[in-house]
């Protein structure tokens, strides 16, 4: 099989499987609000630390789409005791790794170095919290960066545009409608004034999450974070997490993106579609085998429909995102051979949906996948950084330890009954938007 | 981009003011096969990570394109299962295989449970040994490569990467994708892809590593389980590649807001005395992270890019040293500008000891960092062996970073920059930019 890097963009969103070694966590709550999170594993001498900031870009104002990602940027320039570019230039004299990202509903930043360093890693962390001491000039500088990265990322790609169309129409009332990176019109004019109130609501202890892994005990990393973190003081004035609302979505949408840069057209068909949500997990673990039966590679329902008993598609795939603090999405995308039309390529897809709501799930596959699930705690011991960010990603989407805990038990629990319910919940037409990627018409 | 920046990583081996609890150790088979092995019971699983060098560059004149349909099979169909069966069975054992193409090998990554040992590997010995290159497999794969070829033909960074490798490497095999044209892949048949087979997967030319949960004995037990039953020789290596890339600039025009840049000239070889300080000397210049002064100028005081790089490529067959730059269309051209300057600045000063210090703190330190996990551990081991490197390179690799000198640099600098040789494929729209014209 070979992976079609015209999806790479798309395939970043899987949400894999599932991880917890519950033996290795630790977690607590340090005075001031801030959660703490230790994943610990003595295997090698490294600690990743990370703070996640429950802000991201579903969070911003309106008019200042990217402003959450501008901040990201801004938060490596200066504090009061430290010059622009000196945390990463330290980071990097301790032979450490950092960066940052953003996504809708969080902005978190990393540092990946030897576990004797973490305390001045705590110290400079915690010192951009609350300091950060910006110029004009940065603020000129950093935007076009930022502006060449949605180049880089966005503009030159016009599968990325394309799914950012379908994220418009998808979202009828909340900001996921709106790109991660923001639109270009509005990153034009972010400025001084929209950073800095960004960064006063939302960079605080009680609306952040610290999670280190790695090799350091967790009473250690306790003392650590109550020394560094546990000063600050909590902003008593955080908002509640209060965002629009989805009204009944009851128009089925279609759009058509053509650009003349696209070699592989293809056909993604998106829902709207339930999250994880605190205590009621039982939906999105019925959806997360939904996508994996569907779309989940060789032995996958359209795969066989698409691929070896018809010769339509050249790939097809499902995806879904459970973690998520609003309602997301259930993706399916079909690239059809070259003797196929989009729209053969959208009746197959149909057509096998609709076979499969009467096949049912195949039970032998139902189990080989929870087998996997099984197998991957093990192998997940061997990558304790990624238990890490599945907690990090998790508790600032709203999820709770003890939801990130039980989900394994959850998706163990799911029938193959369950997944055809929440399929037939999901796959409301109403709610979706069909979109096909083209070239540009050639006209005489 | 990321692709060279990780193959580097791989191939050096690094080691620091933390010392990573790394033990190898040789298993010999009794078939004379060699792996090193890094023994760690704690966690129920093995990672494998069996390389066959060669790669791509064996394609046979005329069949570009059939080494990387090959080992694109390899997991569709062996034995007595199909590609649905044999998928299946895979999954019912937990078990991942990953089979990759190169320019230089063609690599396996196989995970498996303790449990599933003797399962994973008789599923892995079929698609080694006995893959069945279906017909109706074949011409599925095939429309994968088809419409990957298809993408690359429209893709900014590919055209750019294929024209930049046309410049370095002629008639080589380096100077086209290994995924072959749309014609060569087309005209495969099943017989070229046995025959791409036969002349890659030989026993003359694997490295194996193995980490995990797996004692010396099981691990040549193993190896023999695995490989007894291929080849002893494949197809002969391709020859060495004499790199003269011309100085200038090629511009690929390309409707697009951003344009991508490559550039590079010839390099410097693993085996040459003064590669660590060619890499120190790049670390300073454009190595990865915020602190090159490439990422400085070009992106932290001028905001030109969202990224700049550069890079050394050590091939099997060719050394080149590379960049790479991104900007809108109407500024690469003054991205490009200061990427010369900086070329000639530290081609005739060097660098200055802080730099010097810090690029040794960074490059030590970060060393261990790299052995987090038992498949990162199998790749770097078998990374080693490919590059002739003795077993004991991981415990003395910092000191010969350490060991480099600020005049070495110096001088190496002058000699491996060559600002007036740079050529830059410039693939867009670029405002006051054009192609030089040929000799």
């Amino acid at each position: 099989m070979i992976r079609l890097p015209v999806l790479a963009t798309l395939l970043a969103f899987l949400p894999g499987l599932p991880v917890v070694a519950d033996e290795a966590v630790t977690t607590f709550e340090l005075e001031n609000g801030m959660q703490v999170v230790v994943v610990e594993d003595h295997r090698a001498p490294v600690v990743q630390h990370m703070v996640w900031y429950r802000a991201g870009s579903a969070d911003e104002p309106k008019g200042s789409s990217g402003v959450a990602h501008f901040l990201e940027h801004l938060l490596f320039k200066a504090t009061d005791t430290l010059e622009s570019g000196e945390l990463s230039a330290t980071v990097a004299r301790n032979g450490g790794r950092d960066n940052a990202f953003t996504s809708y509903d969080y902005t978190a930043y990393f540092q990946r170095v030897a576990a004797d360093r973490l305390e001045l890693m705590m110290r400079m962390e915690s010192d951009r919290m609350r300091n950060i001491r910006l110029t004009e000039e940065n603020i000129l500088t950093e935007r076009d960066v930022i502006i060449e990265e949605r180049n880089q990322r966005t503009e030159n790609n016009p599968s990325a545009l394309f799914g950012e169309q379908i994220s418009a129409a998808q979202y009828l009332n909340h900001r996921y409608g709106v790109p991660i990176i923001g639109w270009m019109h509005e990153m034009q004019t972010l400025d001084m004034e929209d950073a800095l109130a960004f960064y006063e609501i939302f960079y605080s202890p009680n609306n952040a999450i610290l999670v280190v892994s790695g090799a350091v005990p967790p009473e250690e990393a306790r003392r650590l974070a109550e020394k560094y973190y546990g000063v600050i003081p909590a902003n008593p004035d955080l908002p509640d997490r209060l965002r629009t609302e989805e009204p009944p979505q009851n128009a089925e949408r279609r759009l058509i993106f053509r650009d003349a840069r696209v070699a592989q057209p293809y056909v993604r068909r998106s829902y709207l579609a339930p999250e994880r949500d605190p205590g009621a997990q039982e939906t999105a673990a019925a959806l997360t085998f939904l996508a994996e039966i569907l779309g989940g590679g060789t032995t996958s329902y359209l795969t066989d429909a698409l691929q070896f008993d018809t010769q339509i598609a050249t790939y097809s795939a499902a995806f879904y995102r459970g973690v998520s603090l609003d309602d997301t999405t259930f993706n399916l995308i079909v690239v059809p051979r070259p003797d196929v039309s989009l729209q053969e390529a959208e009746d197959a897809m149909d057509a096998a949906l609709a076979q499969f709501m009467i096949d049912g799930v195949d039970q032998e596959q139902l189990d080989r996948i929870k087998l996997q699930i099984r197998a991957d705690q093990i192998y997940a011991r061997d990558d304790v950084d990624r238990i890490a960010n599945r907690y990090g990603q998790a508790l600032s989407a709203g999820l709770t330890v003890e939801d990130v805990q039980a989900w394994p038990d959850i998706l163990e629990a799911v029938s193959a009954e369950d997944i055809l319910q929440a399929a037939r919940e999901v796959f409301d037409i109403r709610a979706s938007v069909t979109g096909w990627l083209m070239r540009e018409e050639v006209t005489q | 981009m990321m692709r060279f920046l990780l193959s580097i990583c791989v191939v050096f081996g690094l080691a620091g003011t933390v010392h990573a609890e790394v033990d190898i150790r040789e298993v010999k088979s009794d078939a004379g096969l060699t792996a090193w092995l890094v023994e760690d019971h704690s966690i129920p699983f093995v990672a494998l990570e069996i390389r066959f060098r060669g790669g791509a560059s064996l394609d046979a004149p005329g069949k570009r394109g059939a080494i990387n349909l090959m080992t694109g099979l390899l997991e569709e169909g062996a034995g007595d299962m199909d590609a649905r069966a044999f998928a299946r069975a895979t999954e019912a054992l937990a078990t991942t295989f990953g089979f990759d193409i190169s320019d230089d090998s063609l690599s396996v990554s196989a995970r498996f449970l303790t449990e599933n040992k003797e399962a994973s590997v008789d599923l892995l010995r079929a698609a080694l040994q006995t893959p069945r290159f279906d017909q109706d497999a074949i011409d599925r794969v095939r429309q994968q490569v088809l419409s990957n070829i298809r993408s690359d033909a429209k893709d900014p960074n590919e055209i750019a990467s294929r024209t930049f490798d046309v410049v370095a490497f002629g008639d080589h095999p380096y100077a086209s994708s290994l995924n072959g044209t749309e014609e060569s892949v087309a005209a495969l048949t099943r017989d070229d892809l046995i025959a791409a087979h036969r002349a890659v997967l030989a026993r003359d030319r694997i490295y194996i590593g193995a980490v995990g949960d797996i004692t010396p004995e099981q691990l040549s037990a193993l190896m023999d389980d695995l490989f007894a039953g291929l080849p002893e020789t494949g197809a002969a290596m391709p020859s060495p590649v004499d790199v003269a890339i011309e100085s200038g600039v090629t511009v690929v025009p390309f409707d697009t807001p951003q344009s991508v840049a490559i550039f590079g000239h010839a390099g410097i070889s693993q085996d040459d005395p003064d590669y660590f300080t060619a890499l120190v000397l790049n670390q300073v210049l454009g190595g990865g992270g915020f602190e090159s002064r490439l990422m400085d100028e070009v992106r932290e005081k001028r905001g030109l890019t969202y990224g700049v790089y550069s890079y050394l490529l050590p091939k099997d067959h060719a050394d080149i040293y590379l960049g790479s730059v991104s900007s809108a269309n109407d500024r690469i051209a003054a991205a490009i500008e200061v990427i010369r300057d900086e070329w000639a600045k530290a081609a005739a000063e060097g660098v200055t000891q802080a730099e010097l210090d810090d690029a040794k703190t960074y490059m030590t330190g970060a060393y261990p960092l790299r052995f987090d996990g038992n498949g990162p551990i199998a790749r770097i081991m078998v990374g080693m062996q490919m590059l002739g490197l003795p077993i004991d390179y991981i415990a003395t690799r910092n000191d010969r970073v350490e060991a480099v000198t600020l005049a070495e640099v110096k001088r190496v600098a002058a000699e491996l920059l060559d600002p007036e040789g740079l050529h830059f494929v410039v693939v867009g729209q670029p405002a006051g930019l054009e192609s030089t014209p040929a000799n």
